[in-house]
């Protein structure tokens, strides 16, 4: 435990002196705020458009805007956020084995689960900094409307267990690999494939859609999107995530005897 | 304190060390020799628990690397041949971040960090970020790292490889410190080092061990009898021929320049010939100049090592 946070510590540390943080803070926030406003402005004026001539032809339809708003927004999130994950992952890794600093952490009074522990929360740390600051977003629907808390924070949790998912694949790639660069692009084709998987379940067949969109990390999330917190989905990202730490583990273990 | 048993590591077929035994008792400094690529970083990997051995043991403090890393790696304190350090960090940070991993307590831990930028002079860059320290400062960073959580025992891969002159001498004054109360195996290819620090030398080549003994008692078992070097002044005419009528003198070089005899005897062994040498060059009329015992440098008995194994 304390090894895990001494690690952790360390990487916190290095994330923000390095110029990684600030970059991917600046356009993570640019635009989500950006799309947040296209959304709030694109669902507002839909619904006055619709209400407009839902009087004029009677039988009115109520339309939740901000849960409307909500949901793209996550979605939105979502998708910034399969840009920014090979970002934060990439050095966890690669950088010890190329500086040699992983030889230090080898031969020091650590387990292997205590150092992919400690470097999976540092990257799930700068995951929560980003999830928090999109809180001033989801704010503002609170300050001048009156939305349902309970998607809103099933969407967020969702976000979270979707966030460590993939944070454990880039983590995976990171252990890899000794170069940085070629850790991201991985990372990032592969998040891309699981992306698609999503689209491909939309034309397959009926068994194979199942299974598709079973796999499909922004199917689940979608439904927490929706105010439900759906126990499937919830194993789905669990069980991902830890496959991913299993395997960081065990490239970590493999190291030592590739020398 | 360090045991080696038949220790042996094949990377893809090819065999970085094979066969190697030693031991190391506690509170010795241990040189390990050998030319490039002979297998003594992989030796030092293999005993700080880097890496596993394909075959062979091998124990630090009655603990199995292999099967008990933990406990080896709470005793030792190893410095690679790359320092390993975080260049974004400044030292003071990166030694106390290296005192927790290294488990030492909270309250101990500054005590400790700033007893170790003490000993390997650091203090002064304390806050300096460790990417703008020169090569020498970052060796010593890598230094401080190794000893600072007190291990019993030190593996130092070449500790002072760039380094200037006077800081080679004050890291190996400070290494000849740890002679009683650490156990300490340093690496190297600089050959002086070896004699001048390390109460024991073991000298791998190509992966196999090839001797393992005293700087001195190598010195003397492989000369295989005196040599001595003469410089006289005079006509070279008859000199070789005075000496050669000597006993005990096995071979003569004679060479002259600037009107002066200089002159490599080589001795049978156990014969020491100085005085009758001195006697036979004054009694011919030449002025003897100089007179001195060559002994075997330990680049000599290297290389003499190391190419009967090629032979063979």
């Amino acid at each position: 435990m304390k090894n895990t946070w001494a690690i952790f510590q360390r990487e916190m540390r290095s994330y923000f002196v390095s110029p990684v943080a600030y970059v991917v803070l600046t356009i993570f926030f640019f635009l989500a705020g950006l799309f947040f406003y296209e959304i709030l402005a694109r669902i507002v004026e839909q619904t006055t458009l619709s209400s407009l001539q839902s009087g004029r032809f009677g039988g009115p339809q109520p339309v939740n805007v901000p849960a409307l708003v909500a949901r793209s927004f996550f979605g939105v999130l979502s998708t910034i956020l399969l840009f920014m994950i090979p970002m934060m992952t990439m050095g966890l890794l690669a950088e010890e084995k190329k500086r040699g600093t992983i030889e230090l952490l080898l031969t020091s009074p650590l387990t292997n689960a205590q150092l992919v522990l400690g470097k999976f929360f540092a990257s799930l740390g700068l995951g929560l900094i980003m999830i928090l600051v999109t809180g001033l977003m989801t704010g503002v629907m609170f300050a001048f409307g009156d939305p349902d808390l309970s998607p809103i924070l099933s969407g967020y949790l969702g976000l979270v267990l979707y966030l460590g998912s993939l944070l454990s694949l880039g983590l995976f790639i990171s252990s890899l690999t000794e170069n940085q660069i070629v850790a991201a692009v991985i990372t990032f084709g592969v998040i891309l494939l699981l992306w698609i998987v999503d689209i491909a379940a939309g034309s397959a067949g009926t068994s194979v859609k199942e299974v598709l969109s079973y796999l499909s990390v922004i199917q689940h999330l979608e439904d927490f999107t929706k105010g439900v917190v759906d126990l499937p989905g919830v194993v789905f990202y669990l069980s991902f995530t830890a496959v991913g730490l299993f395997l960081t583990h065990r490239s970590i273990e493999s190291l030592r005897w590739r020398g | 304190m360090i045991e080696v048993d038949n220790l042996s590591k094949s990377y893809s077929g090819t065999r970085a060390i094979d066969g190697i035994s030693f031991r190391v008792e506690k509170g010795e400094i241990l040189g390990f020799l050998g030319p490039n690529g002979a297998g003594k970083t992989t030796t030092m990997r293999i005993l700080s628990g880097f890496m596993p051995a394909t075959s062979g043991t091998a124990r630090v403090a009655g603990f199995d690397v292999f099967t008990h890393p933990l406990e080896v790696k709470r005793r030792i304190g190893y410095l690679p041949e790359h320092p390993p350090l975080y260049h974004e960090m400044r030292v003071r940070d990166f030694l106390t971040f290296v005192a927790r991993i290294k488990g030492v307590d909270s309250q101990q831990r500054e005590a400790r960090v700033q007893e170790a930028m003490e000993l390997c002079s650091v203090t002064e860059v304390a806050g300096t970020l460790i990417g703008h320290l020169s090569k020498g400062y970052q060796q010593r960073v890598g230094l401080a790292q190794a000893i600072l959580h007190h291990p019993e025992v030190l593996i130092l891969d070449e500790p002072t490889i760039g380094l200037d002159p006077k800081q080679i001498i004050e890291v190996r004054n400070l290494i000849k410190g740890f002679a009683g109360t650490h156990t300490v195996i340093l690496s190297t290819h600089i050959l002086p080092e070896v004699g001048m620090t390390c109460q024991r030398v073991v000298i791998i080549n190509k992966g196999k061990l090839v001797a393992v003994d005293t700087p001195g008692n190598l010195t003397s078992r492989l000369a295989k009898g005196n040599k001595v070097f003469l410089e006289a002044e005079g006509a070279p005419s008859g000199f070789r021929e005075r000496l050669e009528r000597i006993p005990g003198v096995a071979q003569l070089q004679v060479s002259e320049s600037n009107g002066r005899i200089q002159c490599y005897v080589d001795c049978l062994p156990a014969a020491d010939v100085r005085k009758e040498l001195a006697s036979a060059v004054v009694g011919g009329g030449w002025g003897l100049l100089e007179m001195r015992i060559v002994s075997l440098s330990l680049e000599e008995i290297f290389l003499q090592l190391t190419t009967e194994e090629q032979i063979s």
